[in-house]
């Protein structure tokens, strides 16, 4: 008997990417240095965040061709991103044969009030979250993998930071709190009781929890896995630093060695004299309007 | 009540955690190998599921591809599940892709397909006898050609998914994503007593 598309397949190879870093590459080429320097995903897009930022207008599923020549260039597997909602995206991306879908906020969302139902699909579904509640209504709709949102393409932190800090409280309060509680805290949170009750007995997320959303460098790296993520997306953090081949060599070590600081002195020496991280963006400099991250709730 | 055995998780990247909470459940005491001391601290060595191509630079990049050689010549148990058994290899077939080269065995990556062909399977394994071992593949690789001192425990279709040479074990699928501890408890069967 063989089973296909079950929830322990698609949260097994959630689990098969911790302690790495995936990175948001937009051509073969670029996935094959993420690849060398030992990425262990890539993301295929038209355009990073930074410049989908940049650009503005309607920001959609990338071009097929593009993903599927990625897919061609390395043997890790190849994530892809749909707008919130759309169907339609979703079940494209499905049938070309990715291996994990971003639902995902950087895009234009489709639909401005429900999420997809990812439990319809074969393929497995990532979705950013920026608090404990969030994180469970998407694991309720069927997300096998969940990472924090942070304000993609801003090359700043604080965000991922105040959301992984949230994600984490939200599940220490959970696992002190008595059992008389745990119904209203499912009303409270705006999640399912089987899951807000999974929480409180295990500590942690039925899914694999990453960071994304702001990371730069290696000490960032280092800051988001001790504050809990299981291994890190980065998204302009790379492609946008005057050297990619360092930087993601830099943070993928940072990574595997978030805890030992000598470590991360190793990676960020690495990187040399005339090092350059992404530029950042003061988030109070960024209007309302132009937010990523709140975008679906 | 004989001490647990100390069984390292090579913990550069992957399913680390699974693999530690299965030794304990299967009675052996879990480390995580990152570092040297951490490697000699070890009577046997798990190389869990995760990416190959970043384990394999990793393990070169942090020096602990030699010793972990050493030892394993020297008789020290070792078993790779998924990329572990990629890692262990001889050769990767079609890929020019560097491995530890300890199981004489030439693997096929992706072998089954990408993430859709992912399966859960009721597998068959003789030395486990009954009931059949609930096998979970993930973008799965599978054994292509295998030298004269590899004992085949177990196939799936028509290829090698589970296969042993001395100290050293292979699967092709994820024990550690069960409840089953047969296949950790066989591990720590090889274990000089």
């Amino acid at each position: 008997m063989e089973q296909k598309g079950t929830l322990t397949v698609k949260r097994g190879l959630a689990q098969m990417l911790k302690g790495g870093v995936i990175m948001d590459v937009v051509t073969p080429e670029q996935a094959v240095i993420a690849q060398e320097a030992g990425a262990v995903a890539v993301m295929a897009l038209e355009r990073i965040p930074a410049d989908i930022r940049a650009a503005g207008g309607v920001a959609r599923m990338s071009n097929l061709e593009l993903i599927r020549s990625i897919m061609d260039a390395v043997t890790i597997p190849v994530m892809a991103k749909v707008r919130i909602g759309h169907i339609g995206e979703a079940q494209v991306l499905q049938a070309l044969g990715v291996d994990f879908i971003d639902e995902s906020e950087v895009l234009t969302p489709a639909d401005d009030k429900f999420h997809l139902a990812k439990n319809d699909y074969t393929t497995p579904f990532v979705c950013g979250a920026r608090d404990l509640g969030e994180a469970l209504r998407r694991i309720a709709e069927g997300a096998a993998m969940i990472r924090s949102k942070g304000e993609a393409g801003s090359g700043n932190i604080v965000e991922a930071v105040r959301h992984m800090r949230a994600i984490g409280d939200g599940i220490r309060e959970l696992t002190v709190a008595p059992k008389e509680e745990l119904v209203a805290r499912a009303r409270d949170l705006g999640a399912p009781l089987d899951l807000v009750t999974y929480v409180a007995e295990n500590g942690k997320l039925p899914v694999v929890l990453f960071c994304a959303g702001g990371v730069s460098t290696p000490a960032d790296a280092s800051l988001m896995m001790q504050l809990g993520a299981e291994g890190i997306f980065v998204g302009s953090g790379i492609f946008k630093s005057n050297d990619p081949k360092a930087f993601s060599k830099a943070i993928v070590a940072a990574t595997t060695h978030y805890d030992d600081p000598k470590a991360v002195v190793e990676a960020s020496l690495s990187l040399g004299r005339d090092a350059a991280a992404m530029e950042g963006i003061d988030l109070r400099k960024i209007p309302e309007s132009e937010l990523l991250a709140s975008r679906g709730a | 009540m004989a001490p647990r055995p100390q069984v390292g998780v090579l913990a550069l990247q992957g399913d680390v955690d699974e693999h530690l909470a299965a030794l304990e459940r299967a009675g052996a005491l879990g480390i995580a190998v990152k570092t040297r001391a951490s490697l000699d601290a070890c009577e046997a060595l798990v190389v869990p599921g995760g990416e190959s191509t970043t384990v394999i630079r990793l393990l070169d990049r942090f020096a602990l591809a030699d010793p972990v050689r050493e030892r394993v010549r020297a008789g020290m148990p070792l078993w790779g599940t998924c990329m572990g058994m990629i890692v262990v290899s001889r050769a990767v077939a079609g890929l020019d892709q560097p491995t530890l080269g300890l199981l004489d065995v030439t693997v096929r990556r992706n072998a089954f397909g990408r993430q859709n062909d992912s399966a859960e399977v009721d597998l068959a394994i003789p030395v486990l006898g009954e009931p059949a071992f609930p096998a979970i593949f993930i973008r799965a690789p599978w054994i292509e050609s295998a030298g004269p001192g590899v004992e085949v425990l177990a196939t799936y279709g028509e290829h090698g998914v589970m296969v042993r040479q001395g100290n050293v074990l292979g699967t092709s699928f994820h024990p550690e994503l069960t409840e089953d501890p047969r296949i950790h408890r066989y591990f720590l069967g090889m274990l000089a007593p």
